[in-house]
């Protein structure tokens, strides 16, 4: 019998428990040293390679008895599962450590301008048309939209304003040329509401924004051009109560728990005619009870003027061949501007016009 | 109008608890738009009394000025005088230097003492000037803050209004300034009746259920005078003239303080006794009243129309011609009056007018007011004609000025005429339920008829319906529904229940209404922002953007009464306002912006709207005439961008903005309407020739994109490279289809082939990529231009496009062989239609 083979015969003794034992305790020993991927591919190489004890051990088992082969089969199996079980850690270990590492080399400063694009903003007046259309269509109120260039019979006479109206003076109304076209362009939005009446079937109930003219000068309270919105309904048993409901509703929705007050006006177009106030915003109504702190938002009477209402006159109902006998309707109308100013405070008409890119950011969340 | 609390109360009995904030609180309620109270308070404060100038020597001074030292009886409490006592043997007084030239011994006068502090914050204290130690100082007018009357002291007279002697040592603020709230009441042309103290102190009477003391009532015993002045009525547009005589008059007397001072309160200028006397009575009842000297007037007064070519000097100096539709007053001379508008100068009242004719006329509201703004003389006559004064308050009004002229200036009343009659009232009937159901509020018909004859309706009632008689001065009372409004009015709105109404179900907006709100959000996402511009435009804005005279947008709507010469038209495209907002954000320092706008822009000419009835419902041919009589007016968007589209920083450089902007922002608003834009190359002002797409949707243009003509952009103050689109709006979202399909999609694997084409540089690559789907059939899923390459190997004028395909077949896994026939089949279209060299097989 040759002599054993330190290469490649290995000694018996290597299927004792105890020297399987130390094998493996050698070999978990190398792989948790391992620092680095290359250090755990040595590590591996060394004690699970073919040439390593336990490899060698791998070959060796052949040339024993069978009744051993069966013990020492299993022996060596499980120390090489416990090998290759600590190599699968350790190599998990440093993966995850190695994607750490490179995660952490690779922190940016999250506070860097991302969005390099313009930044883009509608204008507040054409968001603030939007949000009040919304509130009457969820009321299951429609929009209606008519011509800015209008018939004088559809922006006054319908609306019994009459010839001599001063109203119809060149001082408040643009006239298209000559003027024997009978054109204007149109002083509020309520031509809006006579086209609907001769359009659409009874009942009505729509809101009509839209841009209106006055032969205003330009300056921080007047626009010749501006923007309002405007109600209608017409259906049987309507009163001016139910005015008040509906604008409470808007009031409530567009100012968050405001006062309101309707008190009676005049308008040719209703009767009765009222005026909508709303709580002044600066003052809170302290100032009409106090001369020492007088407010000039709302000239201390505590109260601002938001807009005009009542109830649809029945000439207008007539003049668009409804029954007035059958039919009853109430109308109101707001400055979109003047509630922006209301709600957002915005001091300066002239802001409005001028197309300055930061009054319309100004709501949309751009920072400095 | 101005009405002042003192004088509301003198015909309202209101408590004395009732404050003016109490009587705001029940005007607002009641329909009157009060836009201010006003606190009138002395300007002046502290010791100012009544004193009486006992003694008086003139002192010239080396300056020229001759000052008068005077001793002056301030009241026993007040003659103690520390600094400038009496001397031995004079009478208990003050000294005081007064420098006016009016001063006089035994005067009364106003003294205001140390401690004084006059308007201006000016301290009175004894002080040496002149020699003398002056011990407080006699007041002017406008010292005190009466006035501006500065010619002299003011003298106080004998005894005040009452005719108790005034005393030295009194307070003398009380006789001069009584502390008033004064109302300011814009007054709504429906309620005409409140330009006047009358109809206030009605409405705040009946709100607090006071008593009334009508102004214009007249007592039964009035004597009968003879006939006066001949009047006659030759138009209808005077239905009554009431014409009183006053003979003997002063027209030196002054107007009393209390009558300057109700006058100044009231927002007028004291003139003189006799004006004053005829404003007070119009500010007290409401009738416009004109005076006229007798003695200048030839003959009897005619009221008529006036006649082509007539003339008139009025009031204010200035020749009017006139026009046969005016109202005007006539004697033997001629026209002497514009009627209910403004009288003439030759018989104006002057300051040697004794013999006063007084006029009280009534007349048509709708001649004066046109007459007004005809001659573009609103007065204060004119606004209370203009909304109905009350015919039946003329003679009383006549008879008031006259009682009070002869009683402050002296005279007597000597005759009258009243020519005409008071028209009558329109009668009118309602059912005594409507103004519960117009209201929303249940008011019993006890209630509505208690109400309405508080308000001087006179009320039959005939079971639940009701005729009804307006009072002479509420001519706006028509209507049944101005019935109900008179008694929303006196209930209050305030009481009335809200109720939201029930609306039937809704469609919610229109696609196109959706569309646009969905724009409000997706533009600004897009890096664009909105602004809005006034759509005035002029000829020479389109000069400045080259557009040719055969060109649609130079059919501008004129306007009758542009606000300025400049821009006498309305816009036909939105760029010229785009670039005035670029323009402005540059000139405050913001470079770089992407702008847009949406609004109508009106294309004429405009035609001639028929004049339609207003008693029914017009027929559908007059409606379609005025339907055409409009301009076309459709909503057009526009962008225009400027400067850097990106900046350069840290991510890497920078990107300017350039017409591939313009485009992208047409082609986003059109996805959004599910619509593909197709562009050709076309030269369109304001654009630069080779840098503008014509947008096409199902082959109709729906605007234009691209970079705006560099001579535009310098006509304009922008820099060079500017991108500008714009769309009809209303164009294109007309054109948005219905609700679509949703194709099912296919799992199975994608094949890709890329194709590179060699054309000539003027092939547009749009035509090239619509070959090759063409040729690619319907196994292609998308095709996109990944490069465009020019330089060797490719020939000079012609340039290299590499588009990458992908192809899917719905059921099965596609083999190599049909991706290849399917891009050879692509290609051979290609290069079949341009001439096309296949780069790479």
């Amino acid at each position: 019998m040759p002599a054993p083979d330190s290469q490649l015969e290995p000694p018996a003794q290597s299927f004792e428990a105890a020297a399987l034992e130390h094998l493996t305790a050698a070999a978990v020993q190398a792989v948790a040293a391992a620092a680095t991927a290359a250090d755990l591919k040595a590590a591996r190489a060394a004690h699970l390679g073919e040439r390593s004890p336990l490899g060698l051990a791998g070959r060796a088992i052949g040339g024993l008895d069978p009744a051993e082969r069966k013990t020492a089969g299993l022996r060596l199996g499980a120390a090489r599962g416990l090998v290759a079980d600590a190599l699968a850690a350790r190599e998990a270990e440093l993966s995850a450590a190695e994607l750490a590492a490179r995660l952490a080399a690779e922190r940016v400063d999250v506070s860097l301008p991302a969005d390099l694009g313009p930044v883009g903003a509608p204008h507040p007046i054409t968001a603030l048309m939007e949000d009040l259309g919304d509130v009457f269509a969820a009321m299951g109120w429609e929009i209606a939209e008519g011509p800015e260039v209008e018939a004088e019979w559809m922006n006054f006479d319908a609306l019994n304003i009459g010839p001599h109206h001063p109203a119809r003076a060149a001082s408040d109304t643009l006239f298209v040329a000559p003027a024997e076209s009978r054109l204007v362009l149109r002083t509020h939005t309520s031509p809006v509401q006579v086209r609907s009446l001769l359009s659409r079937p009874l009942p009505v109930y729509i809101v009509c924004p839209g841009k209106v003219y006055r032969a205003d000068e330009f300056d921080a309270t007047h626009v010749p051009a501006f923007h309002q919105i405007e109600g209608l309904a017409v259906d049987e048993g309507l009163a001016l109560g139910h005015l008040k409901g509906t604008l409470d509703h808007l009031a409530a929705v567009m100012f968050d728990g405001v006062r309101t007050r309707i008190r009676p006006s005049y308008f040719p177009f209703t009767e009765p005619s009222a005026e909508i106030d709303l709580e002044c915003f600066v003052c809170h109504g302290a100032s009409a009870d106090d001369p020492s702190r007088p407010c000039r938002t709302c000239s201390s009477e505590g109260w601002i003027e938001w807009g005009g209402c009542g109830v649809v006159n029945p000439r207008v109902l007539a003049a668009c061949g409804i029954d007035p006998e059958r039919y009853s309707g109430f109308a109101f109308g707001m400055g979109v501007e003047r509630t922006l100013m209301f709600r957002n405070g915005a001091a300066d008409m002239r802001d409005m016009v001028e197309g300055d890119i930061r009054f319309s950011r100004a709501l949309a969340g751009v920072a400095r | 109008m101005r009405a002042p609390l003192s004088w509301i109360r003198e015909y309202a009995r209101l408590d004395a608890g009732v404050d003016s904030r109490q009587v705001y609180e029940a005007l607002v309620r009641a329909g009157l738009e009060v836009e201010n109270v006003e606190k009138v308070r002395p300007a002046a404060a502290g010791p100012i009394v009544v004193g009486r100038v006992l003694s008086c020597v003139c002192e010239p001074q080396k300056n020229g000025k001759t000052i008068a030292w005077c001793r002056v009886d301030c009241g026993s409490e007040h003659n103690a005088s520390v600094s400038s006592p009496a001397g031995a043997g004079e009478p208990a007084s003050r000294g005081i230097v007064c420098g006016a030239p009016n001063v006089a011994a035994g005067q009364l006068v106003v003294v205001a003492l140390p401690g004084a502090e006059l308007p201006g914050g000016f301290q009175i204290a004894a002080r040496k000037t002149y020699g003398h130690i002056s011990d407080g100082m006699i007041c002017a007018e406008d010292e005190l803050g009466l006035g501006d009357g500065h010619a002299g002291i003011l003298t106080l007279p004998a005894a005040d209004d009452a005719g108790r002697p005034l005393v030295p040592g009194e307070p003398a603020l009380p006789l001069l300034c009584q502390s008033d709230d004064v109302f300011d009441i814009a007054v709504t042309p429906d309620m005409g009746y409140c330009l006047s103290i009358r109809g206030v102190a009605r409405e705040a009477a009946q709100a607090f259920k006071a008593p009334f003391r009508d102004p214009a009532a007249r007592p039964a015993s009035a004597p009968v005078l003879p006939a006066g002045l001949p009047v006659r009525l030759e138009t209808a547009g005077c239905p009554l003239f009431a014409a009183v005589t006053v003979e003997g008059f002063d027209p030196a007397q002054p107007s009393p303080r209390w009558l300057a001072g109700r006058l100044q309160l009231a927002g007028m200028r004291s003139i003189s006794l006799a004006v004053d006397v005829t404003n007070y009575v119009m500010l007290e009842i409401g009738q416009p009243i004109h005076g006229y000297d007798a003695d200048r007037l030839e003959g009897g007064i005619a009221v008529r129309q006036a006649e082509a070519g007539e003339q008139l000097v009025t009031l204010d100096g200035t020749r009017r011609s006139l026009d046969p539709s005016d109202l005007v007053i006539a004697d033997g001379s001629g026209v002497i009056g514009l009627a209910g508008v403004m009288g003439g100068e030759a018989t104006e009242l002057g300051p040697t007018t004794t013999r006063i004719v007084i006029e009280a006329a009534f007349f048509d509201p709708v001649a004066i007011g046109a007459t007004a703004k005809r001659h573009k003389l609103p007065s204060e006559a004119s606004r209370r004609f203009e909304r109905g004064v009350d015919p039946a308050a003329a003679a009383s009004a006549a008879h008031r000025v006259a009682a009070l002229l002869t009683e402050l200036g002296g005279g007597r009343v000597t005759a009258e005429t009243t020519a005409g009659a008071i028209p009558a009232a329109p009668v009118q009937t309602i059912a005594a339920d409507l103004p519960g159901r117009v209201l929303g509020h249940l008011v019993s018909q006890a209630e509505v008829e208690a109400i309405l004859r508080a308000s001087g309706v006179q009320v039959a009632a005939d079971g639940p319906r009701l005729t009804l008689t307006p009072p002479t001065w509420r001519p706006d009372l028509r209507d049944p529904y101005d019935f109900a409004e008179e008694v929303g009015r006196k209930i209050g709105f305030d009481i009335i229940e809200p109720v939201v109404p029930k609306a039937p179900p809704g469609r919610g907006r229109t696609h196109a209404q959706r569309l646009r709100q969905s724009l409000v959000t997706a533009l600004p996402a897009a890096g664009w922002t909105e602004v809005v511009s006034f759509p005035f435009a002029s000829a020479a804005d389109l000069d400045k953007l080259g557009v040719g005279d055969d060109d649609e947008r130079r059919s501008l709507v004129l306007l009758a009464n542009p606000l300025a010469d400049t821009s006498p038209a309305l816009r036909t495209t939105l760029l010229p306002g785009l670039f005035a907002a670029v323009a402005r954000n540059r000139s405050r320092g913001l470079d770089d912006v992407a702008l847009y706008e949406q609004g109508l822009v009106f294309f004429g000419p405009a035609g001639q709207a028929p004049a339609l009835s207003v008693l029914q419902r017009p027929a559908a041919g007059e409606l379609a005439a005025l339907e055409a009589a409009l301009p076309r007016q459709p909503r057009h968007l526009a962008c225009v961008a400027v400067g850097q589209w990106r900046p350069a920083g840290w991510a890497g450089p920078g990107e300017a903005a350039g017409w591939r902007h313009a485009v992208a922002f047409a082609e986003a608003t059109a996805r959004l309407a599910g619509l593909a834009v197709e562009r050709q190359a076309v030269d369109q002002p304001p654009w630069h020739p080779g840098r503008c797409a014509a947008l096409t949707v199902a082959g109709q243009i729906i605007g234009h994109a691209g970079e705006l003509h560099s001579a535009v952009a310098q006509a304009y103050g922008l820099p060079d490279r500017v991108a500008a689109a714009e769309l009809d709006l209303d164009a294109l979202l007309a054109l948005a289809p219905g609700p679509g399909r949703l194709p099912p999609l296919s799992a199975f694997p994608v094949a890709k082939e890329d194709i590179a084409l060699i054309v000539d540089e003027a092939t547009p690559q749009a035509a090239v990529a619509a070959a090759l789907r063409e040729g690619a059939g319907d196994l292609l899923e998308s095709l996109a231009l990944f490069d465009v390459y020019r330089g060797a190997p490719v020939p000079a004028g012609r340039k290299s496009l590499a588009f990458a395909l992908r192809f899917r077949a719905p059921g099965r896994t596609l083999t190599e062989a049909e991706a290849a026939a399917a891009r050879d089949a692509a290609t051979a279209v290609a290069v079949s239609r341009f001439g096309a060299v296949a780069r790479i097989a």
